[in-house]
């Protein structure tokens, strides 16, 4: 076995005629992660994952696993089981011989495979369905049906394409967790493909976010939300106040951004890398900023700069969502900010009234600030 | 409710109008069919008054040395015409279905030719293919000499195959295909082992439309056949010239009880295959 990195995409293209899918992509995946490719729909994560079953070949760069190239090799010659978005179980075979497909065809002898099979089988709780045909199966347990026969062959790398789409949401939120459990009780390395940031940051322990065929932030989910490599990840992940402005102070240890947006400066305790001409973006995240009814005195601002990071509005809209109450406020400029609020106690539920005006304040960390 | 005396919106069961127009459909379609069974049972030579309940001509066929060999030669030609009508039409749909290459429209249109050019073309075609450019070897041994008739028929009938195939594939599941490469099947074995069990109800139904064409059809094969090679419909036709007699209604009879029966086989097949492979979807 080699040292490297378990699966390791070296400058893959792929184009389809014109359609450049994946673009350029280098990326290394380490043995034993829950590895998420993020995107919106058409951004080349699902051409990815199926470059790395076999089932696409790139157009340029070279695709290893366990550090053999395998960039062409078809996809019955890797060490690698896939979980298809319709599953793909097979209708004509009962729920075991689903399962034992691929035994079958390595020739696993009848004993060994039986006892693979019932494993594989106890391990998705679909012992009591092995003489199922799928018509009779739910599509949750269709999907139990296509994850045994994956994990059966007992893969190095178990890639999952978009496998909770189609379940309904109850569903989807028990099998995320059950997907989680199943990893640390077999130890494969899963690649899973999703457009769904919830599912992607729930599960994953690293995310690849991706748009437009090219690789924008490869982070653990706590760094794509709070550590935003750019404007796309910031915006795609989570929800964001983004505002365009420029520096009018760059130190190595404090940073402030004036924009027309802003009727106040915003100061961050940290220096910013780039050009001081160039636009930069500041970005807040709802539940970062605080409000409080203007019946209080004005907030401090930080020491450094008194008069910054503290603005005051108008409560425009809000939205009650149970846990949390999502408000839309209107400041002096015109700008609407988004702001969360956890409704911490029954009585204060569900929050402010419109027309309400409230200050708001956010501390010096929680702005990133973007130059690209 | 008035239900009970007025008919619904959708209740044409239950109209007059319709009643009768079914009721000439029914009578046009299948008079005919019962009066010729009908007097294949007749004790008459002929076959306008009704004189009693016989078998002679059914017994009287069965001693008809050349009619039997005729029913043989037509039985022959039409399951070896099945076999490679439906290998040759399943392997046509799934390409057509699957790739792409040169001159694919032109495939595409050209290979339902067959099912819309007139058959008397095809016959006339077939004649002069056989008779001058590429002559069939006469007095081969049985069954090589019915080879001309049995290439023909599979010209005209793999097409339909590729239609009723074709028409299976779309609702195929390319990841089913993609599960048994990613599961460990070479591309050969994943097609056996899912596309054909797909495809299969569409399989039966081409190849028993196959085995039907080339059972009935007569225009085709009576430009192909040489002297010696006589099929049942054609041996059926060289009765009639003569005269109609409850003979010829007999053998059609027995033709058409064939026919009937294999395509209520085949229905039965394919509707229990359907269920059983629509289901996993």
């Amino acid at each position: 076995m080699a040292d490297g990195p378990l699966i390791r995409f070296e400058r893959v293209t792929k184009r389809f005629d014109t359609f450049i899918a994946v673009d350029d992509v280098s990326l290394d995946i380490a043995e034993g992660e829950f590895f998420t490719l993020l995107g919106p729909s058409g951004c080349g994560k699902t051409t990815l994952l199926r470059m790395l079953a076999g089932l696409e070949m790139p157009t340029e760069g070279r695709v290893w696993i366990d550090g053999v190239d395998m960039t062409t090799a078809p996809p019955n010659k890797r060490p690698v089981n896939m979980v298809f978005q319709s599953y793909a179980v097979f209708p004509h075979l009962n729920v075991a011989d689903n399962v034992a497909y691929g035994l079958r065809i390595d020739r696993v002898p009848k004993p060994e495979r039986d006892a693979r099979v019932a494993e594989a089988l106890r391990l998705v709780k679909l012992e009591e369905f092995a003489h199922r045909k799928p018509d009779q199966l739910s599509g949750g347990q269709r999907q139990r049906v296509a994850l045994a026969r994956a994990l059966v062959k007992r893969p190095r790398v178990l890639l999952l394409d978009e496998p909770l789409s189609a379940l309904d949401a109850k569903l989807r939120e028990a099998m995320r967790s059950e997907l989680a459990a199943i990893q640390d009780q077999v130890g494969v390395t899963f690649v899973m493909v999703t457009h769904d940031q919830d599912e992607a940051l729930a599960m994953a322990s690293r995310c690849a976010l991706m748009n437009r065929g090219t690789l924008q932030q490869v982070a653990p989910p706590g760094d794509l939300y709070e550590y935003p490599a750019n404007r796309f990840v910031a915006d795609f992940i989570g929800t964001i106040n983004m505002v365009e402005g420029s520096l009018s102070l760059d130190e190595p240890d404090q940073a402030a951004v004036i924009s027309p947006a802003l009727d106040v400066p915003v100061w961050v305790d940290h220096g910013v890398t780039g050009a001081r001409a160039a636009p930069v973006w500041v970005g807040i995240r709802p539940e970062k900023i605080t409000m409080i009814p203007q019946v209080a005195d004005r907030p401090a601002g930080p020491a450094a700069m008194p008069h910054a990071n503290v603005t005051q509005g108008v409560i425009v809209r809000s939205a009650y969502l149970g846990g949390q109450t999502l408000y839309e406020v209107e400041i002096a400029t015109g700008t609407v900010l988004k702001v969360s609020q956890a409704n911490g106690a029954r009585d204060a539920s569900p929050g402010l009234p419109a027309g309400a005006a409230v200050w708001l304040s956010w501390p010096p960390g929680a702005p990133v600030v973007l130059v690209g | 409710m008035s239900s009970k005396n007025r008919p619904g919106p959708l209740e044409y069961a239950r109209r007059w109008p319709m009643l009768l127009w079914v009721a000439g459909v029914l009578v046009f379609l299948y008079l005919p069919l019962a009066n010729l069974i009908l007097f294949s049972f007749n004790d008459s030579r002929r076959t306008i008054r009704w004189e009693g309940f016989t078998l002679d001509w059914y017994a009287k066929m069965l001693d008809d040395a050349p009619l039997l060999d005729a029913f043989v030669n037509s039985l022959t030609i039409a399951a070896i015409s099945t076999v490679f009508s439906v290998v040759l039409g399943a392997m046509a749909a799934i390409a057509l279905w699957r790739f792409r290459f040169p001159g694919k429209g032109l495939f595409d249109g050209a290979i339902t030719l067959p099912i819309v050019v007139p058959e008397i073309c095809m016959g006339v075609a077939m004649l002069v293919f056989f008779g001058t450019v590429m002559p069939w070897p006469r007095d081969l041994v049985w069954p090589l000499d019915l080879g001309a008739i049995i290439i023909a028929h599979i010209t005209f009938s793999f097409p339909f195959v590729t239609v009723v195939v074709r028409a299976r594939l779309a609702s195929f599941n390319r990841e089913m295909e993609e599960a048994a490469r990613d599961l460990g099947a070479g591309e050969l074995r994943a097609l056996f082992d899912v596309l054909v069990p797909h495809i299969a109800p569409a399989l039966i139904a081409g190849g028993l439309l196959a085995f039907t064409l080339s059972l009935d059809d007569f225009v085709i094969t009576f430009f192909t056949a040489g002297p010696n090679t006589v099929t049942f419909p054609v041996k059926i036709y060289s009765m009639v010239r003569f005269s109609v007699t409850p003979e010829v209604n007999a053998a059609s009879t027995v033709l058409m009880a064939i026919t009937v029966l294999l395509t209520v086989l085949g229905m039965r097949m394919q509707g229990s295959d359907v269920t059983k492979i629509q289901g996993g979807h």
